[in-house]
């Protein structure tokens, strides 16, 4: 599909208008509703993304508090949370159920809503068109689809939080027996069909959006763009989405089974169990627990990467500009982003070491999680040298570019100790694997995800973010975040399981009740920290500091081209044709020549 | 009150940093946007630096502060094995870790913004590329064979002589069953158990196997001092994790489908508790993965100790079938139910029931 038919597609109240925003062409009857709800704008649905996303980061982030409030002061109690929660903190301490509900909640909503649909909905939907030069995605209609049912998502899982049995509290992960017995625990009840029933739609709406990224992507670059032309940002959201529509399916196939297995009597998951609160055997024989866990990993692992991929391409484009020099080795990046997307659909049980699985299948999962380090060390080592000579201009976008790369050393070389089932054997469910994930793709990705807001703001609003408030943002969370998961290494090496409630029953793990109590105190304190910049988003947006040139970075991509706010159909009059890579900065003595730039009769080919 | 009180000073913090932010704003309008970036690339090119230097002194006070915390000596043969691939691992990483992160804040400082310099025009370099392809192969290969090296030696089949316990992991505590003097556990089938008649793994008694099977649950695991141990690890109702953070080992509890690990202890828990100078020293087993409200409580032991303690101790425990042999006796021989109940905990209809 051409640009072209896009554009006629779509309602006609968009199509001649929006290519001239200035457009006195008389239709002009773009409706609230149109425009701000069921728009068909890709940079409309963007924000619509962004700032489901950061609710949706506030609540997750604020059950984290609440559950470290419990690990950091054991012995106490808090009697404002009787008053928020109810029953579920009676006398001001929350309650065992709760605060696995909690930390289950924190996990999916952060994992899936926040970084997954958060990130790349936003910043595929905003930079794709944008970046490749079309109009909008390959079907508006399709992208439309996709944000609402994250929406819908969003709706029952935001429900089940407010149900008598509580919501989902098995984990993340969810593992059957336990998610799939309400006898086994309060938070399989009702809660866990909510829960399921909201991943299965947020599944649909993670395909409907993968697909329209591949498809807009492949067939609607704009004359001269090359695939090896488009930024790096594009190839990595490129390789998410694929990684996407290939795993999730699977994903939503293990969600049915243990939904069966539920209600409707079968036992793909459930063998030999009785249940000693209710004295009962349960009929089901000849299931396997281990097979959701196949099912569970074989999306779960390559959703690490679906999460920090687009951090990386984000990273890799903010990092270029405001280093004034190319991205040190472009098709190096792009083959690595390939490499990682290719291994991550044979990793999955690095998960699994301990669960039985046959020695010799955990072996060949070593080696092929061990080589994933391989193209992460070329990644990591093509950020530093693009840092190298160049005229560093520190941004808030670009701060927070450094700190990932910081932030992805410290976590990735984790990953070594665990992927090395020898070593899991003692680190696996401690607190080293959660430090280890929190830096890796937590912290990470929150990084690279700042490093785009601070960056492409400018573009989505017209308006500067403030940067004092941004600095302060950026110097506590990086401080924050290593005051925070740096220790928990040690927790872990000491055998310290994760997910407990209190520590203080443990003769091995009860010498760290001051250590985990400064560990809330920070948390407490960046948590504060991200509101303030969630303040500074909302303020920014209205009353910011206004762009008042097109290309205030100074930069090469495309999007710099279109109008300070461009309207439905982004350039006015015909699309730029391209003809060079994204990277020519600091060429020849020219601080940046932009994409649209034909190359020079003398000029050297990179 | 204080709660009152300290939301009043956040937002009190709130606002005077959001009065400062704007207040800078301002100044750097009139100042001039090319004054003000200038000035605000050094600070930050600065607080790079500063954070290179205060992260890596860091570092090194966290690990000053927790590194007796942390690994008291590996208490089996494995564990020493782990934790030798553990130390190798940090050996390597830590090398790496230190070099990047001060290539990269340092750069980050040395290179920020001057209007004097231009940035170095520098796409690409193959033979660089292919350095740092090559040589974290090479370093992860060295740790891939280590590691497999263990691992296998680790997960192999257990000697012949090992002492074999079956670990059975429930909702939330263990059972733990020896084979008694036969040494073959007896066959079981879980649509038997009963918590009420006290067959808590479902024993099938016509099995002769079973009848000496010493069954206990939530008390102490036994286990011989330098004598490999081999544990057929199960679950009742959801999947549990046998920890055992001393011996450095671990292996999931699934209902269905037996797992087995086996390790050789090192050290009796009397030599721990005067190794670590902790006379509370036990070697616990914590659940390690997710199973309820309860997981974080899900505590058992492991007691190690001589051969010769071991016998003594073992002579002193009652199989499982002659426990509930001997709660029904009173009931079948007294006329009136009020003597059973007094006699065991048994309650009473499950005693009616049995009928022997």
């Amino acid at each position: 599909m051409s640009n072209e038919t896009v554009i006629h597609s779509l309602p006609d109240t968009a199509s001649t208008h929006d290519i001239e925003p200035d457009g006195h062409h008389g239709h002009h009857k773009e409706s609230f509703i149109t425009k701000y709800i069921f728009s068909q704008d890709h940079k409309m649905i963007c924000k619509q993304f962004l700032i489901t996303g950061m609710i949706w980061a506030i609540i997750g982030g604020l059950f984290s508090v609440l559950f470290r409030l419990q690990l950091g002061y054991p012995d106490q109690t808090f009697p404002f949370l009787e008053d928020f929660l109810g029953k579920w903190a009676k006398g001001g301490r929350i309650e065992p159920e709760f605060y696995y509900a909690l930390v289950t909640m924190h996990g999916t909503i952060l994992v899936f809503f926040v970084l997954t649909q958060g990130l790349s909905g936003t910043f595929a939907n905003f930079l794709i068109p944008l970046q490749v030069g079309a109009r909008d995605m390959a079907s508006p209609f399709m992208n439309m689809l996709s944000y609402w049912f994250f929406f819908a998502s969003s709706v029952v899982l935001l429900s089940s939080m407010f149900i008598e049995t509580g919501p989902a509290s098995g984990g993340w992960t969810s593992y059957p027996p336990l998610s799939a017995l309400g006898d086994a625990s309060l938070g399989s009840n009702t809660g866990m069909d909510l829960w399921l029933i909201g991943m299965a739609l947020f599944v649909v709406s993670s395909l409907l959006g993968g697909l329209n990224y591949i498809a807009t992507i492949l067939n609607m670059r704009t004359k001269g763009m090359s695939m090896t032309r488009v930024p790096l940002t594009i190839w990595a959201i490129f390789f998410t989405a694929i990684l996407g529509v290939l795993s999730f399916p699977v994903l939503l196939s293990g969600f049915i089974l243990l939904l069966f297995d539920r209600h409707a009597g079968t036992s793909f998951y459930l063998s030999d169990i009785y249940i000693g609160s209710t004295f009962k055997a349960l009929p089901n024989e000849g299931g396997s627990a281990i097979l959701y866990q196949h099912l569970f990993w074989f999306l779960g692992h390559p959703e690490v990467y679906i999460i920090i991929l687009p951090a990386m391409g984000l990273v890799s484009e903010v990092m270029s500009v405001n280093a004034r020099k190319p991205i040190f080795g472009y098709m190096a990046m792009v083959g690595s982003l390939f490499a990682i997307t290719v291994l991550a659909f044979l990793v999955w049980a690095h998960h699994m070491f301990v669960s039985g699985l046959n020695p010799f299948l955990g072996s060949v999962f070593v080696l092929l999680t061990l080589l994933i380090a391989v193209p992460s060390a070329i990644k990591v080592f093509n950020w530093l040298t693009t840092l190298w000579r160049g005229n560093l201009r520190f941004t808030p976008g670009m701060l927070f570019a450094i700190g990932f790369v910081s932030m992805f050393i410290s976590g990735g070389l984790t990953g070594i100790f665990l992927g090395n089932s020898t070593i899991d054997l003692h680190l696996h469910d401690t607190y080293f694997v959660v430090a280890h994930f929190h830096i890796v793709m937590g912290v990470s990705a929150f990084f690279g995800m700042f490093a785009g807001i601070y960056h492409w703001f400018p573009k989505m609003f017209g308006r500067y973010l403030n940067n004092t408030m941004a600095y302060i943002h950026f110097w506590v969370t990086l401080a924050g975040a290593y005051l925070i998961f740096w220790p928990m290494h040690y927790e872990g090496l000491a055998g310290m399981p994760r997910r407990y409630y209190d520590f203080s029953p443990w003769v091995s793990f009860n010498n760290f009740q001051g250590l985990n109590r400064f560990i809330s105190i920070v948390s407490i304190i960046v948590f504060a920290v991200q509101l303030l910049f969630v303040f500074n988003f909302f303020y920014s947006v209205f009353k910011g500091r206004k762009v008042k040139t097109q290309n205030p970075w100074g930069a090469n991509t495309l999007e710099w081209t279109t109008p300070i706010n461009p309207g439905h159909g982004n350039w006015v009059g015909e699309i730029p044709e391209v003809h060079r890579w994204a990277y020519d900065y600091g060429k020849e003595g020219r601080e940046f020549v932009p994409q649209t730039e034909p190359v020079g009769a003398n000029e050297q080919k990179h | 009150m204080s709660t009152i009180f300290l939301l009043a000073i956040l937002l009190l913090g709130f606002l005077i940093t959001f009065q400062i932010a704007k207040a800078s704003e301002y100044v750097s309008v009139l100042k001039g946007e090319q004054k003000t970036f200038e000035q605000n690339n050094r600070i930050n090119g600065f607080l790079f630096f500063a954070f290179l230097v205060l992260g890596l002194v860091g570092v090194y006070w966290c690990n000053e502060l927790f590194k007796d915390r942390i690994l008291p000596d590996a208490a089996s043969e494995h564990g020493v094995k782990i934790d030798r691939m553990l130390y190798i691992t940090i050996i390597i990483t830590g090398i790496v870790f230190i070099i990047t992160q001060i290539l990269l804040f340092w750069f980050a400082y040395k290179y920020q913004y001057s209007e004097k310099r231009t940035a170095f025009y520098y796409p690409h370099n193959n033979r660089l590329e292919v350095i740092w392809t090559v040589v974290p192969a090479i370093a992860l290969t060295v740790l891939v064979g280590f590691g497999l090296y263990y691992w296998y030696q680790i997960t192999g089949d257990a000697p012949e002589n090992a002492q074999v316990v079956e670990v059975t992991g429930k909702q939330f505590n263990w059972i733990y069953r020896y084979a008694g003097k036969d040494k073959v556990f007896g066959k079981k089938y879980y649509r038997n158990i009963d918590d009420g008649k006290n067959n808590l793994l479902g024993l099938i008694w016509e099995d002769k196997a079973a009848q000496d099977d010493i069954v206990q649950s939530g008390g102490e695991l036994y286990v011989v001092q330098n004598k490999p141990v081999k544990l057929v690890i199960n679950s009742r109702d959801v999947i549990h994790d046998v920890g055992l953070a001393h011996f450095r080992m671990k292996m999931d509890a699934v209902p269905g489908t037996p797992t087995t690990m086996w390790f050789t202890p090192l050290y009796t828990s009397a030599e721990m508790k005067a190794k670590t100078n902790n006379p509370d020293f036990e070697y616990e087993i914590s659940c390690d993965q997710m199973c309820g409200k309860s997981h974080y409580s899900m505590r058992g032991v492991i007691k190690v100790v001589s051969q010769d303690e071991f016998n003594l101790w073992m002579a002193k425990q009652k199989a499982n079938y002659a426990q509930i042999q001997e709660a029904n006796a009173p009931a079948t021989g007294a006329d009136s139910t009020k003597a059973a109940t007094a006699a065991t905990d048994i309650p009473v209809r499950s005693i009616a029931l049995k009928g022997k």
